[in-house]
């Protein structure tokens, strides 16, 4: 069977994605990689998943989501739970197994979340749209703030408000996780840069993804086409919101402790930085922008005190550079080599 | 059909056509009428935009809807696909009232429609386009697509064939992979109308078709409406301004003025109603 355009391409982003894996790996194996850079490792994982998740419903769906970190929090507080109690009450010692179930748990509560965030937020458009997210992450953030979880032997005790749980504490309020097991490790979040884009190219690939790309281009032709928005315009949002659970659950399992104070607002811009960066609705772009901008502050140490000024003004070096006529017009020539046939074409149509 | 229930259908639809209803063609005198408009209005504010609006189509008749600037006929259209709710009156599809009905289940029940400023989706190929208006013949659900499963490369596989069949129509098959967006004009407004045939409507709904088209282009428009009407059995409805068209092809004609009807009936009746001249031209001055 002839393999279509779009197969071919998804394949050859899997090969590079598992080039790159190889290659950090043996660098790993090897001791050539400092110790901070290792140390990144997860987290940048963790932030292409996200940055990738966020692209599907900026880029994709075509809605500005502010609230992405409030899914990661989600995640990252039900897996480091799920983990716990893994543990704790079936004795599962296997790291790895873990791991994946926490992670399905944490994508599991993070898409219901999504859920019911999206049935208010997706009644709205635009600006209004944007700010409803923002409240939604910084709700999540807050309630988060307060809850008190503890393992008593098997049971699992949750408190609204008061520290007084009985039994070992795994979320202590406003204190974060506590005692938490770090089995995140690299391969698995290897695995899930690979599951993420295997799930985003292929719906984007699919009748639906088509339906989500279709609400974005023109809502009333979409409508009128038989297409019901709210629908896809929802099955963008929970995807996106399941794959942010899943790597919010890598990143809680990969530190002790993670307060909920760590998934802001900022955090959201943060990831809406790597989208835009990597240009919107251009997967790619995302991971390269994640990984990169991850990795930026560690390398630019050596400006010590100037080091955040160094990051603002390589942003926006970036910024002027991806929207340059000309280095842009260099880029298109050498990335999409347009064919002669398809100019051809469009020239006879034009008759 | 035995011929005991034709002749109770004859005996029914003899009542439809009724000269305050607008004409059908006599081969669709035994057929539900596609579309049933009666006292259908709306406003905006107090305004009137569209005012006791009454109208049949006939199965497979080519319908046409004109009038000067401004006097509702895209509202009308705007109603029949529920993008506005209408404020007064009824509106049938296939003797189905649509009352409470939203876009989708209008397009779900056979209204599909192009737009008088186009509105293809811009960024994706022209293949793209035409396989969204066939989103609701060839189905499958978002796990089968992300894990592709064996319905998915049968049903794209399918999709894939129905797109190049409708394309073919017009002879666009070659464009299949270019993006819609850069089409050239004429070709958009051929687009639009195979993505609107893909959703297998029963009646279509062309805003303003031959905007922009040069007389030789708008004579394709012509064979090709015909041609569609033809191969689909649908009934067409039409806005247009190009009268050649309008009176070449349309076979009961409805021209609109403020948001009334002022004059229902075929090309040559409209041709001669003074009332309709009056609305085009103004009045003459008397003395």
């Amino acid at each position: 069977m002839k393999l279509k355009k779009s197969t071919i391409n998804n394949i050859i982003s899997y090969g590079i994605v598992i080039v790159a894996f190889i290659i950090c790996q043996s660098m790993i194996a090897s001791g050539s990689m400092t110790r901070s850079l290792k140390g990144q490792m997860i987290p940048i994982c963790v932030y292409i998943v996200m940055a990738v998740s966020l692209n599907l419903v900026v880029g994709i769906s075509g809605e500005l989501s502010l609230g992405h970190a409030g899914f990661m929090c989600v995640g990252a507080f039900s897996g480091a739970i799920v983990s716990s109690w893994l543990l704790a009450a079936l004795n599962m010692e296997n790291e790895i197994l873990r791991l994946v179930l926490s992670m399905l748990a944490g994508g599991v509560l993070a898409g219901i979340a999504g859920v019911l965030i999206g049935i208010p937020v997706l009644r709205l458009r635009g600006d209004y749209l944007a700010i409803v997210t923002l409240a939604f992450g910084e709700i999540i953030r807050n309630v988060l703030n307060c809850l008190y979880f503890s393992l008593d032997g098997k049971r699992l005790c949750v408190a609204f408000n008061s520290p007084n749980v009985p039994g070992t504490v795994v979320v202590n309020g406003p204190a974060g996780t506590a005692g938490i097991q770090k089995i995140a490790s690299f391969p698995v979040g290897f695995a899930l840069i690979l599951f993420t884009l295997f799930v985003v190219m292929n719906l984007i690939n699919s009748r639906s993804g088509r339906a989500i790309m279709a609400t974005r281009d023109n809502r009333i032709a979409a409508e009128a086409m038989g297409i019901n928005v709210t629908k896809y315009k929802m099955m963008a949002f929970v995807t996106s919101a399941v794959l942010a659970g899943m790597a919010g659950a890598l990143y809680g399992l990969n530190f002790s402790t993670v307060a909920a104070s760590k998934f802001k607002f900022d955090t959201s811009i943060l990831v809406l930085v790597f989208v835009v960066l990597g240009g919107i609705g251009n997967i790619w772009g995302s991971i390269i922008a994640a990984a990169l901008l991850t990795v930026l502050p560690e390398l630019l140490r050596a400006f010590s005190d100037y080091r955040m000024l160094a990051y603002a003004i390589v942003l926006i070096l970036v910024m002027l550079a991806t929207n340059n006529p000309f280095i842009r017009s260099l880029f298109d020539r050498l990335i999409h080599r347009r064919k002669p046939a398809a100019q051809a074409q469009r020239g006879g149509a034009s008759e | 059909m035995s011929e005991n229930s034709t002749k109770k259908r004859m005996l029914d639809t003899k009542m439809v056509p009724a000269p305050s209803h607008g004409i059908i063609p006599e081969r669709d005198y035994y057929s539900t009428p596609v579309l049933e408009a009666r006292h259908l209005g709306i406003e905006f504010g107090g305004l009137k935009a569209v005012d006791d609006f009454n109208l049949i189509i006939g199965k497979t008749e080519i319908a046409g809807l004109i009038g000067p600037n401004g006097a509702g006929k895209t509202t009308v259209f705007n109603l029949l696909t529920k993008v506005y709710q209408p404020t007064m009156g009824t509106i049938m599809v296939n003797g189905k009232d649509t009352a409470g009905m939203n876009t989708v289940q209008a397009n779900k029940l056979g209204i599909a429609r192009t737009f008088q400023n186009i509105r293809l989706f811009g960024n994706m190929t022209v293949e793209d386009n035409v396989r969204i208006g066939l989103h609701n013949q060839v189905k499958y659900g978002m796990f089968t697509g992300i894990f592709r499963m064996p319905a998915y490369w049968k049903q794209e596989k399918r999709q894939h064939e129905q797109a190049l069949e409708l394309l073919s129509l017009f002879d666009m098959q070659d464009l299949a992979g270019a993006r819609a967006g850069s089409l050239p004009y004429g070709a958009q407004r051929r687009l639009e109308i195979v993505r609107a045939l893909a959703t297998h409507p029963c009646l279509l709904l062309l805003d303003e078709p031959a905007a922009g088209m040069n007389p030789h282009e708008t004579e394709e428009l012509m064979r090709n409406i015909i041609k569609i009407r033809d191969q689909f059995q649908i009934a067409v409805m039409l806005i247009e301004h190009d009268m050649n068209l309008v009176m070449g092809i349309c076979e009961g004609i409805c021209v609109l003025n403020y948001g009334r009807i002022i004059a229902k009936g075929t090309a040559d009746e409209i041709q001669a109603n003074p009332t309709v001249i009056e609305a085009y031209l103004g009045k003459k001055k008397e003395g």
